[in-house]
């Protein structure tokens, strides 16, 4: 059964150094606010599980938290590159970092298998491209027992803690997310704890019959973060900053103004609301 | 097509998008990217192909975006679609199943049988330059029927051979892909800033086969890592047409205006089923 608890409480009860973590939302609903918990919160070592690292990771990475980083694409959606990502990749900085590498298709199945509680995800087996040989451990080709049809597997992901942004929790503790939800969903229920952050709660979810909703027992923490997923978004709420996108190329280009600009606005602010006004996006 | 626009001065990418968009037929299930590809898709749904159906990897299927996204997952594009389906499914029931009919890719480098590389320039573990990765791009260039490329060409971006292969095109050329039963064809086209490329029936080797305006073969040939074979019959293209450079002009001006608009967050929400 969920429990409503501050953000703050959250991380400091489930998140631990040393695990392996996946804050999920494809562009959409990603959980900007407990990324930086965890980040004034000083965790390390984390082994970090996402489909496109986005900002969220950039950040994390940079800010020295993550030893390992399991994904499928690591850009800035429209922009370029992540910078800090790429500073740890090719100059080991601030620490070094272990790739785990995948498809968008793999990393999915990946989480679908963990959901499920299978040990692995198939996928059709044409295994052409180099990402097998440079990833030896993170796939394996086998034959289909019915067919002999050459297949991959890999292997399910099940993270010690999901963490989401979601629309709204009713008072029970049901989660609703609406619109591109990516692979949430399947990550939520591969987690071993979940966390979620929402825009509110509300007394009915209103949601439609085949609607993405987490029921409340699935859920460990809910927390109540109006603008959680600030500069990603929450559909209904507000839309994606994408000149905040934008912006973030120069910023994180060097360490110095990287550093400088997370210890401003995360290290200082007391919360993801004080984050919010020194951005002046508060309204 | 209406009057070409001969006195209008158009830039390069337009020149290209409009060239992907002229790819494009009415009604095709069309697997995009964002950047140029996703500019050139709906350009086409404004023009010649309306009924054409956008699927983002995001999640969301038979789109209509009336401003293009910045990300593969902008808000503009749930809004639009037809059906917001979980990213998994997208992969497993609509891509692996074979049910996209044309796959659009981009990448930083491509080799001379249309493999592609997104992910690492130099040595995998002691990388010169470390690309995003994979993405959908792997799925996409093996199970969509027919995959076009979008890419300036360069001596260090069409490369005889990469160092990497992310994707596969051709794999090593003369009937490999189809030998090895790929479900898909590989790329038909590969549009460039100077012309088309399109693979020779039977090496399977990228040959310049349409060229842009004004632009001289020997300059396309230049600009590409590998000796690259210029087909007997070169197709010139026509350039932009004045209706398609105003269709592409607006969508890209109604872009920036929304892509600049700031974003408010109310912090105390004020909806009524707030408890």
């Amino acid at each position: 059964m969920a429990t409503f608890v501050s953000l703050s409480n959250a991380i400091a009860e489930l998140v631990r150094d040393g695990q392996q973590l996946a804050l999920e939302g494809f562009t959409h609903l990603i959980p900007f606010a407990a990324g930086h918990e965890i980040i004034r919160q000083g965790r390390r070592d984390l082994h970090l599980v996402r489909m496109t690292p986005d900002l969220i990771y950039d950040q994390l990475i940079g800010m020295g938290c993550a030893s390992k980083l399991t994904f499928s694409w690591g850009g800035n959606p429209g922009v370029g590159s992540l910078h800090r990502l790429r500073d740890a990749v090719e100059n080991a900085w601030p620490r070094p970092l272990a790739l785990c590498e995948y498809s968008h298709a793999e990393l999915a199945a990946a989480y679908t298998a963990g959901a499920a509680g299978l040990p692995s995800g198939l996928l059709q087996g044409y295994r052409d491209t180099d990402l097998y040989t440079a990833n030896p451990d993170a796939t394996r080709a086998i034959a289909c027992p019915f067919s002999g049809a050459a297949l991959t597997a890999v292997p399910a992901i099940r993270p010690d803690v999901t963490i989401l942004h979601a629309q709204c929790a009713d008072r029970a503790g049901n989660v609703l997310l609406r619109g591109i939800t990516g692979a949430a969903r399947e990550a939520a229920l591969a987690a071993r704890a979940l966390l979620v952050t929402v825009e509110e709660q509300v007394e009915s979810l209103d949601a439609g019959m085949n609607a993405i909703v987490l029921p409340s027992f699935l859920i460990d923490a809910i927390a109540v973060v109006p603008g959680g997923a600030y500069p990603s978004y929450a559909q209904g709420y507000y839309p994606r900053d994408n000149s905040f996108y934008q912006a973030w190329d120069a910023i994180a280009r060097e360490r110095e103004t990287f550093l400088s600009w997370m210890n401003r606005h995360v290290l200082d602010s007391p919360d993801h609301s004080a984050l919010l006004h020194k951005l002046g996006v508060a309204a | 097509m209406s009057q070409p626009a001969a006195d209008i001065h158009y830039t390069q990418d337009e020149m290209m998008t409009v060239t992907a968009a002229r790819q494009l037929r009415d009604g095709a299930v069309c697997f995009v990217g964002i950047g140029l590809p996703s500019a050139a898709c709906n350009l086409a749904r404004e023009l010649h192909a309306p009924n054409l159906v956008l699927i983002y990897e995001s999640g969301t299927v038979g789109t209509k975006p009336r401003v293009l996204p910045l990300s593969i997952g902008d808000g503009e594009l749930a809004e639009t679609a037809e059906v917001v389906i979980p990213l998994p499914e997208i992969f497993t029931h609509y891509l692996q199943a074979g049910r996209v009919d044309l796959g659009f890719l981009g990448a930083a480098q491509i080799d001379r049988f249309g493999n592609l590389n997104s992910t690492v320039i130099g040595a995998y573990d002691d990388p010169k330059v470390r690309l995003p990765g994979a993405g959908g791009a792997p799925e996409i260039a093996t199970h969509a029927s027919s995959v076009l490329v979008i890419m300036r060409m360069s001596p260090k971006s069409f490369v005889s051979e990469l160092g990497f292969r992310t994707s596969s095109g051709f794999l090593g050329g003369r009937g490999e892909r189809a030998a090895r039963g790929y479900p898909g064809r590989g790329p038909q086209a590969v549009i460039t800033d100077f012309g088309v490329l399109r693979p020779h029936p039977d090496s399977d080797e990228l040959v310049l086969t349409d060229i842009y305006p004004g632009v001289d073969p020997a300059a396309a040939v230049a600009a590409c890592g590998w000796p690259l074979q210029v087909a007997e019959q070169l197709q010139l293209l026509a350039p932009p047409t004045a209706t398609e450079l105003a269709q592409l002009r607006a969508l890209n001006e109604r872009t920036r205006i929304a892509h600049a608009t700031p974003v408010k967050i109310h912090l105390a929400p004020n909806s009524s089923n707030a408890v």
